[in-house]
């Protein structure tokens, strides 16, 4: 009996949204009221789908009932189930933070646009369908475009112009990809692709190279590689900030994507694709991440500096996926996670304070009310996206230095200095915001809503980090034993069932 | 579990005086003290153990695939320093509570003072060299936090960032040397990596963990050249800079090549890098001690001096130096401690710590004279005192070593010595004696037994180890220096080494020199302030500061918002990377046969080039690129036709028509021409590039399109399923809304978001605002409209068309699932019906006609296409799975009904919705921009004035 659980990530924001649009697109807190509730089952769901993952072999779910490779497929696998934790996790955080701060109240259907944004991240995550990915790529960019430019406001406008007209070039160049992808292997699921790359004859290695490139270019976009990153900044630094801290996991699609479509079909082990990503990816990861420390240093506002700690973190990850063995992508999905929740911490500790100064550039102003508990947050946020210890960045950044032992001279070099400019960074931008304002000599700003769920929403995910730390013995078994099945998709491909592999 | 349990404590107690403040400074403090004092109890009680050379261990697993676990050890080596961090600790913490002023948050205080302490006692009790580097780590975070505690001092903020870059980056430094110490040794645990010399030092790798680790060891403990910081960091109060640069903080470093001495040390490499730095920091800290008027400066760099003393000591590498530079570490901060405190009095008390204004304080200050007496002469080496002692037996190893030539390090040393004194005597002479002077900013007395209790006892340690060390001290000695050596070590500490000793004419020398220094200190200083030498603040500042700048220029300028450079940049890396991929890779030509080109493909592809190149030449005109655009649109919709797919050409010329009546919406609100905003330069870079991803684009189509699959594809068995497995004739459809309806249940949902997207921003634009003033303005400025908006002719006729279309919309839909045709399709026709109406009568008029809102028949749309998914769970079937039975009904001929008509009636509804709530929103923008509409029906509502 098949779990129809495996595609309850998607059907309910699916219904949840429209009902939302449909009878309560009028009443604040109604939306408010159904759109927690369906995070809170969506968690609830990932939860129980983590556990079936971590116990059995990866599970698909043929829709129609149509056999793969001729129908579409979720495949339900470890590191499916754990973005989708991931994301419910950051969801429910987020969604706190802006029925705290009536984030929903500026601008309409925030709830409905929200969950729609889930069930496009959801569904992204499940697929096991190549052009499928596409739609879900589709969804959550018009959805995630809803809530970047939530709100409006004329910074806000021209930098989501910017973020859709970018992420279009990305989604023509999706098609292009699948295109060719399709005219070469003639399927679209991502199993069968891979049976077909690997037993592909010689004369077509150009154009699947050709395709692989693409549609890693696509994933790249969204994951801010290096030279494909100039979209973010803008676009995190303008959004909404408890919209930015649910973007964290956006470019974690990316990543996702890639680590996705270079483990499962455009693997080292074919001979046409051979060691070409690995190869591309790790200079570009090693200047992502040089170039996300140097924009925190350089960040003229919080926000900003949120985005390139983002970046660096990205590089991070991307660097270890590029060695392409077991144990980098144990420690890069060690990191994925704590960068994501690290990240989106970052940014909702940037909209409290920008909304207590009226100001998110990094100069001296008054002090702003609670900013000893804010000061605080941001400490506690700094260090863990500067790797520093104690938190999960420390250890996520040890456990990727040491996987990336053989080409320690370069790597740990990059990624030390990186971490020192990162350091610098955040301890000027916390000194003139926490600081220099007991210089000013002005008496604090006048009082503000103390807002406790949005500080609570914060301290968990901050809390979450703490917990990565405390348990990085037993997550990262758990990961190594995902990273292993990555790296032997047998599993998911048999999972498939396809007719031409028994 | 002690050990982790004393470890934790700290941290533990960290939470409590952030919380205990509430009830009282007293209280606050008295329960700080008290968790420390618990730490140091525990600590006691191992003590008898450790002493008898046990080592004792706790061991706790936590991310053992890395090797880094919480495994904690106790030897002599961790005693000796977890006892001076915890005892000078409570010291601390009782001085500090008279110390801070009321104004001082002491909760915030004590909370960081734990962390520290927490911090170091982990540093001196891990027996993993990963959680080292965490503790590690850590002091520098909460030493940031303690030397920027006084936030409104610019200096304790500059301070505190120097501190935490230097410190910081030794830090960075040390992970990557113990990171390749692991690797050699085969683990992470201290005690397995203790027992590994020989491969450690035969390894290559040896060199580069050794720098790695000393970057870091030097970095912290101030070593020359990183000794700049330690100055700097003085602008924390008081108890910090005693705590932290006595007994802790500059410590760990001491601590750590203890620690390593029994692997690292022992080499030429160990022997120059270590004794040199050490030799040149004492030589030079001393110097600059010597000259500076601020109390802290001065022991500031007194401290670098004599932590370079102990490097030097460490670096020499022969076990006897070792045991002397443990000695030397207890005394440092026993007297250390006490003159930084005594500073501190001063301070409190004088409002100034600038010796060019103190002078005269023993009359003024008995007690804080006596203290600072005792504790300075011991600094200065001068007998009885504990100083004395260590100092001697470090002259005498100074003697006995080569350095380069052999003279050269026992006369550094004796120079460092005479330094020493006369920076020593210099802290006494200016700041206590002399005549007493009425020009003190306050009037000094001696403190409360509060603040002088903590240094008096540090005072009386250090009088007592310098009367009966042997006693005292050398238990503690021989125990730390059997950890550090690895070999059971017995100290003898005595006073006099003999006549025939030269440490004792290196020590007369000194003393002598340095009082001679004292005397000759005007002339000396006025030299001192003539030369030129580098300020390391500056050139700190003049590192770091280019550094952010540089930074921010480069960021600035690489992510400056421009979208078209982001895809240049972008076209161009993908284009060269795909190039590069495809020309790696083995490539056969495709086989396929070519198409004749016929004369109405060749006119057609002509017009498509025309229409295209135009696009690209006359973008500037809005209104003509969007014709041309049209003409795209409608080659394309043939050229689908022509290619056998009648359902994508009805699809895409629908879509083409819903499309150009939402860009002339669009258009309405927007200047009929573009500004020109690139250089023609620009443009034909542009060009270029265009053209270069263009021609790549056009290759891949053209060897996708010339090629066969290379496997059977998946479409053979959509085709031969279509009708027995999805009940429908025209594959298309049943792709569509079957075999791939998971997508299209995507794309309806990407359609209705989008929709309420425009929806949400013409709310914005509606709203009072910038916006919304700028649409109203815009209506002053229309001219040139035509008299008659809503033509009879048109209103009338569309009017008739309505239910006709309906009906076509309805066929196309039904038809559907067996030729072309569809949900998607009708719900395109019903709209553009609709469209009809806002064109020729307006939106007041079609509004008022409306019942059903937009927002619902997305939303309902959405649902039913849910609904017909779900409901295949009922019959134990997946998501979306269909099915379809024949139905006779009299009159009708028989006909199919298939549940996938359902899903395609979602799409049908959201596709509606979408398009005319989009639509809509448009319309009710124009409406603000001065339009007038009337309701009535079959009136004809006219622009203002147009009679």
């Amino acid at each position: 009996m098949m779990s129809h659980w495996i595609i309850a990530p998607v059907v309910l924001p699916a219904i949840l949204a429209p009902l939302i649009v449909l009878v309560m697109r009028n009443d604040l807190t109604l939306q408010r009221i159904f759109g927690l509730a369906g995070t809170v089952a969506l968690g609830a769901i990932a939860a129980a789908l983590l556990i079936a993952a971590s116990h059995n072999p990866p599970e698909a779910y043929l829709l129609g009932n149509w056999p793969a490779p001729f129908g579409i497929v979720l495949v339900l696998d470890r590191l499916s189930a754990m973005m989708l934790m991931l994301t419910a996790i950051l969801a429910l955080g987020v969604q706190l933070y802006v029925i705290s701060t009536d984030w929903d109240a500026r601008g309409r259907h925030f709830h409905a646009l929200f969950l729609f944004q889930l069930m496009g991240l959801n569904g992204a995550f499940l697929t096991g369908d190549a052009f499928n990915l596409f739609v879900f790529f589709e969804v959550l960019l018009i959805a995630s475009y809803g809530l970047m430019i939530h709100g409006a406001g004329k910074d806000r406008l021209r930098a989501g112009v910017q973020y859709i007209g970018f992420n279009l070039v990305a989604s023509t160049l999706f098609l292009f990809a699948l295109a060719t992808v399709y005219a070469v292997t003639g399927t679209l699921n991502m199993a069968d692709i891979a049976v077909k790359v690997a037993a592909l004859p010689e004369g077509d290695a150009a154009l699947i190279r050709a395709a692989a490139v693409l549609m890693l270019s696509v994933f790249a976009i969204k994951g801010a590689l290096v030279p494909l990153q100039f979209w973010l900044p803008g676009t995190y630094a303008n959004a909404p900030g408890p919209v930015a801290a649910l973007f964290a996991i956006m470019t974690k699609v990316g990543a996702y994507a890639i680590l996705r479509s270079s483990t499962l079909f455009f693997t080292p082990d074919s001979p046409a694709i051979g060691s070409m990503i690995g190869d591309l990816m790790l200079p570009a990861a090693l200047v992502t991440l040089a170039i996300g420390a140097v924009g925190v240093l350089g960040a003229t506002t919080l926000q900003r500096l949120a985005a390139f700690a983002g970046i660096a973190s990205m590089g991070t990850i991307f660097t270890a996926f590029s060695a392409f063995t077991p144990a980098a992508t144990s420690a890069a999905l060690y990191y994925l996670i704590h960068s994501t929740l690290a990240t989106a911490a970052l940014f909702l500790i940037a909209d409290l304070v920008t909304d207590r100064r009226g100001s998110a550039r990094l100069d001296a102003r008054p002090r702003i009310a609670q900013q000893g508990l804010i000061a605080g947050l941001f400490f506690v946020g700094a260090i863990a996206l500067a790797g520093m210890p104690p938190l999960s960045g420390f250890i996520g950044k040890l456990l990727v230095l040491d996987a990336m032992r053989g080409d320690a001279p370069l790597i740990w070099t990059v990624v030390l200095l990186s971490s020192l400019l990162l350091i610098l960074g955040f301890a000027r931008a916390g000194s003139v915001l926490f600081w220099k304002s007991h210089a000013t000599g002005e008496a604090p700003e006048p009082g503000h809503a103390s807002e406790p769920l949005a500080f609570i929403s914060v301290g968990a995910l901050l809390a979450a980090l703490v917990a990565l730390t405390i348990f990085a013995g037993p997550v990262k078994d758990w990961l190594d034993l995902t990273a292993t099945a990555l790296h032997q998709p047998a599993g998911y491909i048999a999972a498939n069932q396809l007719p031409w592999v028994n | 579990m002690t050990l982790a349990l004393i470890a934790a404590l700290p941290f533990l107690g960290a939470l409590l005086p952030g919380l205990l403040i509430r009830a009282g400074r007293t209280a606050c403090a008295t329960v700080t003290g008290s968790v420390t004092a618990l730490a140091l109890a525990l600590l006691a009680l191992q003590a008898p153990a450790v002493l008898r050379g046990e080592v004792v261990q706790t061991r706790i697993e936590w991310l053992p695939s890395l090797g880094l676990n919480a495994n904690f050890m106790l030897d002599g080596l961790g005693l000796l320093f977890a006892g001076l961090i915890l005892g000078i600790g409570l010291l601390i913490i009782l001085y500090a509570r008279f110390y801070l002023s009321k104004s001082d948050p002491m909760g915030v205080f004590y909370t960081y003072l734990m962390l520290f302490q927490g911090a170091m006692v982990g540093i001196v009790l891990s027996d993993n060299i990963l959680l080292l580097l965490i503790f590690w780590e850590l002091t520098s975070l909460s030493s940031f936090l303690l030397i920027g505690y006084w936030k409104h001092l610019p200096e304790g903020r500059q301070g505190a960032r120097m501190a935490l870059a230097v410190t910081g980056s030794g830090g960075l430094a040390m992970i990557a040397g113990m990171l390749i110490l692991g690797n050699i040794a085969g683990s992470y645990d201290l005690s397995v990596i203790l027992t590994q010399k020989v491969v450690i030092q035969a390894s290559g790798w040896y060199l580069p963990a050794l720098i790695l680790i000393l970057l870091g060891a030097f970095t912290k403990s101030a070593q020359f050249p990183f000794h700049f910081w330690l100055p700097h960091a003085m602008a924390a109060p008081t108890p910090v800079s005693a705590y932290l640069h006595s007994a802790t903080m500059v410590k760990a470093g001491i601590f750590l090549m203890a620690r390593m001495w029994p692997v690292l040390a022992g080499t030429p490499e160990w022997f120059w890098i270590v004794t040199s730095a050490g030799l040149i920091t004492m030589v030079i800290g001393a110097k600059i001690a010597f000259f500076k008027d601020d109390l802290k400066a001065l022991l500031a760099f007194s401290t670098v001096s004599h932590l370079g003393l102990i490097t030097m000591l460490l670096g020499l590498g022969t076990a006897k130096a070792a045991t002397v530079a443990i000695f030397h570490i207890i005394n440092h901060a026993t007297f250390k401690a006490a003159l930084f405190m005594s500073a501190g009095i001063v301070d409190h008390e004088a409002h100034t710590r600038d010796l060019r204004r103190l002078g005269g304080l023993r009359h003024l200050m008995p007690v804080t004279f006596t203290i600072a007496g005792i504790a300075a002469l011991s600094m200065a080496g001068i007998p009885p005192f504990n100083g004395f002692l260590s100092k001697e037996m470090m002259l005498e190893e100074a003697a006995h070593t080569a350095l380069g030539p052999d003279w050269l390090l026992p006369v550094l040393a004796t120079i460092g010595a005479l330094f020493s004194v006369a920076y020593s005597f210099r802290f006494l002479a200016h700041g206590f004696l002399g005549p007493v002077r009425d020009d003190y900013p306050h009037k000094p007395h001696d403190p409360g037994f509060g603040l002088w209790a903590a240094p008096a006892l540090l005072a009386t340690l250090v009088v007592i180890i310098g009367l009966a060390p042997m006693a005292s001290a050398a238990w503690l000695v021989d125990a730390a220096a059997s950890a550090v050596t690895g070999t059971a070590q017995e100290v003898h500490i005595k006073h006099w080494h003999g006549l025939y000793s030269p440490a004792l004419w290196m020590s007369i020398a000194a003393v002598g020199g340095g009082f001679a220094m004292l005397a000759a200190f005007p002339r000396l200083r006025a030299m001192w302030d003539g030369t030129p030498r580098p300020e390391a603040k500056a050139i700190f500042d003049a590192i770091v500061e280019p550094l952010a700048a540089g930074a921010r220029a480069l960021t600035q300028a690489l992510h400056n918002g421009s979208l078209t450079r982001a895809i240049a940049i972008a076209t161009i890396a993908i284009t060269a990377t795909a190039l590069w991929a495809f020309n790696s890779g083995t490539h056969s030509p495709g086989t396929r046969e070519m198409l004749a080109i016929t004369p109405v493909t060749a006119i057609a592809w002509g017009l498509l080039m025309f229409a295209t190149l135009g696009v690209a030449l006359i973008h500037r005109n809005r209104l003509l690129s969007l014709i041309l655009i049209g003409i795209i649109g409608l080659i394309i919709s043939l050229g689908f036709a022509w290619l056998s797919a009648p359902d994508l050409a009805l699809t895409q010329i629908t879509v083409e028509v819903v499309t150009v009546v939402f860009m002339l919406l669009a258009l309405n609100f927007l200047p009929k021409e573009t500004p020109r905003e690139s250089s023609p330069v620009r443009r034909i870079r542009d060009a270029v590039i265009a053209i270069g991803a263009g021609a790549g684009i056009a290759g891949l189509a053209y060897a996708i399109m010339t090629r066969n699959f290379a496997f059977p594809s998946i479409s053979a068995y959509h085709l031969e399923q279509s009708k027995p497995g999805a009940g429908g004739t025209n594959a298309v459809n049943t792709i569509i809304v079957d075999f791939r309806g998971y997508d299209t249940f995507g794309e309806i949902i990407v359609l209705g978001i989008a929709a309420l997207l425009i929806y949400a921003l013409a709310e914005a634009l509606l709203k009072p605002g910038p916006a919304n003033d700028a649409l109203r303005a815009m209506a002053a400025t229309r001219t040139g409209l035509a008299g008659d908006r809503h033509p009879l002719l048109m209103v009338m006729a569309t009017r008739f068309i309505l239910p006709v279309a309906m009906m076509i919309g309805v066929f196309i839909f039904l038809r559907g699932h067996n030729l072309p045709g569809g949900g998607f399709v009708a719900g395109l026709v019903f709209a553009i019906a609709t469209v009809m109406q806002y064109m020729a009568s307006g939106l007041g008029w079609t509004e008022a006609r409306q019942r059903i809102d937009h927002h619902a028949l997305i939303g309902a749309g959405v649902l039913t296409a849910a609904a017909a998914g779900v409901g295949s769970w009922l019959f134990g079937a997946p998501f979306l799975a269909s099915s379809y039975t024949y139905v006779h009904l009299w009159p009708l001929e028989e006909f199919e009904l298939a549940t996938a008509a359902i899903f395609d009636l979602g799409v049908f509804l959201c596709v509606l919705g979408a398009v005319l709530l989009a639509l809509n929103s448009l319309s009710r923008l124009a409406r603000r921009a001065g339009e007038t509409v009337s309701a009535d029906p079959y009136s004809v509502d006219r622009p203002e004035g147009g009679n």
